[in-house]
Order: structure tokens, then C-alpha cells, then sequence
């Protein structure tokens, strides 16, 4: 009894290794460092999809005329004020950003992960008149507004996740740290 | 070990066999295992899914000769394997057009042991057995999928595999764990590789061996739901039943022939099925910056993706595929009817049945449609006898009026 009793203990620590080594590499730890973005050139309406830690992130600029609708479609939305969703705290406002002309996503849908489509046009053909706006998953469905927050009877249980971030200056943006060193000038 | 009955045989042959019952396994097995003298069209799929697993690992075998796993490799190496490999294309067509044929001749499988009641006592663990076979195949063809590195096979892995998300708790950990990033990279693709070339083959030859031995524990079932082991003469010979060898081996031959015939047409006339096999989306290599519009897994994968779609909520839609996959587990005893045999089952039975194939065929389609307004609509309308099918067989199956059934199984000559 014993004996099986340890054998079965070191048959378990045996597998610790073989489970572990699933792990993220160290490599791929380290190629997961913070990245630096130049949004100097990004206008109103635009979108860039630069990348952090193999994920798309989505840096919209917004414009202000849609910003102000933001509001409009909270009664239509799973998860308004963010409670279950994924993002940092200074993120967790009515803008789900830290700068209300700067919308900053993981662009991977919560639901399954691809990649939603833009769709900022209000009244998208597509989309129909009542649109405001946002973006549309093309694997199952699920749409989001200019916030990332997930529209009532899509597969997406929570809205787009924001990652960390922090500004270094008025034109840099930092991906995957809350604060930035303070410095300025370009990286 | 010399049997009294059959001596062993001198010389070569006589010393091998003293040593390792080559012919005592053959005639306990083969020319002495007694099967129902009644099979039909249906019993021609056993057979040929050993036919078209063997062809797989012979083809596999040799396209890994070739290919290169890699996330900067493998979509060319399988390029490579297309143009520059000779009959390289061919290894592959067979490889890609065997792993459907591998479904469409475990579905129709499957379908027999439902129609003729195959999985009921004694025959539970056989099924069982079955079942755990159905679900590696499901992972090696998902794994395998995945290797050519194609857009759809990023995609397929990165909606698969955040499947396990839904999972309370663990979930995004777990996630992690099973890419081995941040995201679908190299470390994904190279332990997809090794699984697909070397654990679950393993596992799938494991399984088969376990399928046959249960198999030639119970014998087999056949169209009419009668146990011919019921009924022996007088050297405990079933009456109904005849030899493996040579009657059945030459029924599976003619049945070989027929499916390598279609199969070869399919190969090297229509590889890709007309999008169905191979995928456009998939002679793209894999993009991580951008979702093929619209993405579905391939046909066979198809009536659980629809069902995943038709909730309105990742963890029910992920908790409804569960079920409806393992929902098969469990018919050995969600079954209640005294009869095993869609001819003596009644005409409640036979409705559930037409209806749950009909709902089947029905997310099957609507699985590769878009996920949006008509086609959302009529996956929930097939979901529902889809799951009735199951949940409610220990009601249906006991109210069924069936018939008598006969004494001895019906053969006409």
C-alpha cells in the first residue's frame, strides 16, 4: 500500500515537467515586452493594427461627433459599464480609454477570437440604420460600439478587452505598461 | 500449445507455431469466427474505416518525410510537397480526401450501430469503444488540420482552441498552456505536429485493437437485432452464423473495390470538393492579422459548429457542443426499447430517428453558411430534435409500439 501510495506521489511529480514544458517559452516571455507605437499620423476615423504579445491590438482614432453618441446605445449593451470585462482600471469609464479621441483594443473577439471587422460607419448598409458605429466579429456574429462594448444577443460574452497602456507623450503610446517612463521624445 | 484437433504442423511453419499461435489466432479469429449470415450495404464501414486508417498512416508517414513543421516553413513545405515533391500532390489528396472519407464512413458506422440497436447490451463497452475512437479521430483530423499553416488552419485553431476559455476559472490559463504563447505561434503548430504523427496515432491503433477484441468478445450485431449465439447445433456452431473467412472477406473485398473506386475519382478529379476537402482560404498562408470572411471548420465538424452558434452565449453555446457530442455516450442506456432493431422498433422511434438524421444533415449545411440572420434561425430550429433525439429516448423508447421480433435472423438467399 505504502509503496503504491509513493509511486503513485512520484508518478504525479514525474508529470510536472512533461505539463510544464506547455508553458510559454522563455523566449516567447521575452519577445512578449512592451511595445512602442507612434500615433503622430493617426486621424480621426483611422485605425492602426500594430501587435503585442501576438495579439492585434486595434488603435482607433475617434471622432468626436460619434463619441458623443457613445451613450445612446447603453440600454442595448450586455456589459455598459465594463464590470465583466477585461481592462485596466484607468480604462474602466464610459470611454474604455485614457484619451476620449484614442480608443486603444485587443482586437480579438471575446467570444472565439478572430478578428472583428471595422464597421465605423453609422447606418452601415450591412448593418442597418440603427448602427452607431463599431465593429462586427465575421466568425459568429458578435458586434461591439466605438468602445469596444459588446452589443446585447451576440456569442461575445464581454467586451473587447483593453490591454495595459500609457502614453510616454502626447504622440507616443506605450502597449503593455500602465505607466510609461517619463521621458519624451521618440523611442 | 498443440490443440488435439489440429496437430501442430511439422517443420518451419510447426516450429513458429509451438512458439506463437499464428494459426490458433487465425481460426479463433478468422476462419472460425462465426458472424450473422444477414449483413447488409451497412457492414461494408468497419471495414473500410481499417482500410482508410491504414491509408493514413501510410500516406502520413510519407508526407512527414517531406514537410517541415514550422511557422516559416510549413505552409511551404507543403507547397513544396504539391509542386516539386514527385506524386508529392498525390500523397497529399490521398491524405486530405482519406481524412474525409475517414468521417464519412465513421458517420454511416455510426448510423448502423443507431438503426439496428448495435450499441445495446452486450454490446455497450464495444460502443463506448467506438465513441472514444470517433473523439481522437475528431482531435487528429482538428491537429492535422492545422499543420499546413493556411489562413483557415491559423483561424480554425485559434476558434477551436479558445473554446476551452469557456472553461469557469481556469479557462484563459488553460488557453495559454495549449498555444504555449500569447497567441497561435510555433510553439502551437510544433506540439500539433507531434501529436498528430505520434500521439493519437498511438492512441487510434490502441483503440481499434480494443474495438476488435470487444467486437470478437460479443460478436457481431446484424439487421435484424437477433443473437445468433442464441441459438447453436450441436458443435456449438451458431445456426445463423458463417465464417469470417472466406464469406466476409470477400464481401469487404467487393465493398473495397466499390470505395476505392469513388474514392480515386474524388482524388484525382475534385480534390477540393468543390471548397468542402481543401479550403481557398487555405492556400493562403496563416495571417494572425486577418480572419478569413466567412470562416468555417471543414464539413465534417460542421453540424457541432452550427449548434456552437446558435447560442446567443459563449459558455452555452461550448456547454451544448459538449453535450451533444457526448450525448452518443450515453445511448447504450438512454435506450429502453426491448427490441435492438429499427425493423421491430414502432413508428414513434422510427420519427425521432428520421428527425434527429434530418437535423443532422440540416446544421451540417448550416454549419457552412454565415453566421447570420436565416441560417442563425434555422440551426436553433434543427437543434431542437437534435437534442429531443436524446433526451427524450428513455420516454419515446419505451411508449414505441414494436413488433415481435423473429427467433432467427431473416435471410433470403
Amino acid at each position: 500500500m505504502a509503496t503504491s501510495a509513493v509511486g503513485g506521489v512520484g508518478a504525479v511529480l514525474a508529470a510536472i515537467p512533461f505539463v510544464e514544458s506547455w508553458q510559454p517559452s522563455e523566449r516567447a516571455r521575452a519577445l512578449g515586452a512592451p511595445v512602442v507605437i507612434d500615433i503622430s499620423k493617426l486621424e480621426p476615423g483611422q485605425m492602426i493594427t500594430p501587435t503585442w504579445r501576438k495579439q492585434v491590438i486595434y488603435i482607433v482614432g475617434r471622432k468626436k461627433a460619434l463619441v458623443e453618441q457613445l451613450a445612446k446605445s447603453d440600454h442595448d449593451l450586455k456589459d455598459k459599464d465594463s464590470k465583466d470585462s477585461i481592462q485596466p482600471t484607468y480604462a474602466q469609464n464610459e470611454m474604455r480609454s485614457r484619451r476620449e479621441d484614442v480608443l486603444v483594443l485587443i482586437g480579438i473577439c471575446t467570444h472565439l477570437g478572430c478578428l472583428p471587422k471595422t464597421f465605423f460607419d453609422p447606418g452601415d448598409p450591412v448593418l442597418g440604420a440603427s448602427w452607431p458605429g463599431g465593429f462586427r466579429c465575421p466568425c459568429h456574429g458578435s458586434r461591439f460600439d466605438l468602445a469596444g462594448r459588446v452589443f446585447k444577443g451576440s456569442p461575445a460574452p464581454t467586451n473587447l478587452s483593453v490591454p495595459p497602456y500609457s502614453y510616454k507623450n502626447e504622440h507616443t503610446l506605450v502597449i503593455g505598461l500602465d505607466q510609461a517612463p517619463a521621458s519624451s521624445g521618440a523611442a | 500449445m498443440a490443440n488435439d484437433a489440429y496437430p501442430a504442423k511439422p517443420g518451419i511453419w510447426g516450429w513458429i507455431n509451438r512458439r506463437l499461435p499464428v494459426d490458433a489466432f487465425m481460426r479463433s479469429q478468422v476462419l472460425e469466427y462465426y458472424a450473422p449470415k444477414n449483413f447488409n450495404f451497412w457492414y461494408f464501414f468497419g471495414s473500410l474505416a481499417m482500410l482508410v486508417l491504414v491509408m493514413q498512416l501510410v500516406t502520413g508517414i510519407f508526407l512527414a518525410m517531406f514537410y517541415k513543421v514550422g511557422e516559416n516553413t510549413s505552409f511551404d513545405s507543403v507547397e513544396f510537397i504539391m509542386r516539386e515533391v514527385n506524386f508529392g500532390w498525390l500523397l497529399r489528396y490521398l491524405h486530405s480526401t482519406g481524412a474525409s472519407a475517414f468521417f464519412l464512413v465513421i458517420y454511416l458506422h455510426m448510423f448502423r450501430g443507431i438503426m439496428y440497436g448495435s450499441y445495446k447490451a452486450p454490446r455497450e463497452l464495444l460502443w463506448l469503444f467506438g465513441m472514444i475512437i470517433y473523439l481522437a479521430l475528431m482531435a487528429e483530423a482538428f491537429l492535422g488540420y492545422v499543420l499546413p499553416w493556411g489562413n483557415m488552419s491559423f483561424w480554425a485553431a485559434t476558434v477551436i482552441i479558445n473554446l476551452f476559455g469557456a472553461v469557469p476559472v481556469v479557462g484563459p490559463a488553460l488557453v495559454e498552456w495549449i498555444r504555449g504563447d500569447y497567441g497561435i505561434a510555433d510553439a502551437t503548430l510544433n506540439r500539433f505536429f507531434s501529436l498528430h504523427v505520434v500521439a493519437l496515432p498511438l492512441l487510434l491503433l490502441l483503440l481499434v485493437a480494443l474495438h476488435l477484441v470487444a467486437l470478437h468478445e460479443v460478436g457481431s450485431n446484424n439487421p435484424d437485432g437477433v443473437e445468433i449465439k442464441d441459438k447453436k447445433n450441436a458443435q456449438g456452431i451458431p445456426l445463423d452464423g458463417i465464417p469470417f473467412h472466406p464469406y466476409y472477406t470477400v464481401k469487404d473485398l467487393f465493398g473495397t473495390g466499390v470505395f476505392l473506386t469513388l474514392f480515386s475519382i474524388v482524388v484525382f478529379f475534385t480534390p477540393t470538393f468543390g471548397d468542402l476537402f481543401l479550403e481557398k482560404a487555405n492556400f493562403e498562408p496563416a495571417d494572425p492579422l486577418s480572419t478569413p470572411d466567412p470562416i468555417s471548420p471543414s464539413w465534417y465538424f460542421t453540424p457541432y459548429y452550427a449548434i456552437l452558434r446558435s447560442f446567443p452565449d459563449k459558455g452555452a453555446g461550448a456547454v451544448a457542443v459538449l453535450i451533444a457530442v457526448s450525448a452518443f455516450f450515453f445511448l447504450p442506456w438512454l435506450d429502453r426499447s426491448p427490441v435492438k432493431s429499427i425493423r421491430y422498433r414502432g413508428w414513434i422511434y422510427k420519427t425521432f430517428l428520421t428527425l434527429f438524421v434530418l437535423s443532422f444533415l440540416g446544421l451540417m449545411y448550416l454549419g457552412l453558411q454565415p453566421a447570420q440572420g436565416i441560417y442563425v434561425m434555422l440551426s436553433r430550429i434543427c437543434c431542437v430534435p437534435y437534442f429531443a433525439f436524446f433526451i427524450l429516448m428513455p420516454f419515446y423508447s419505451r411508449w414505441d409500439p414494436v413488433k415481435p421480433v423473429p427467433e432467427r435472423v431473416t435471410f433470403h438467399a
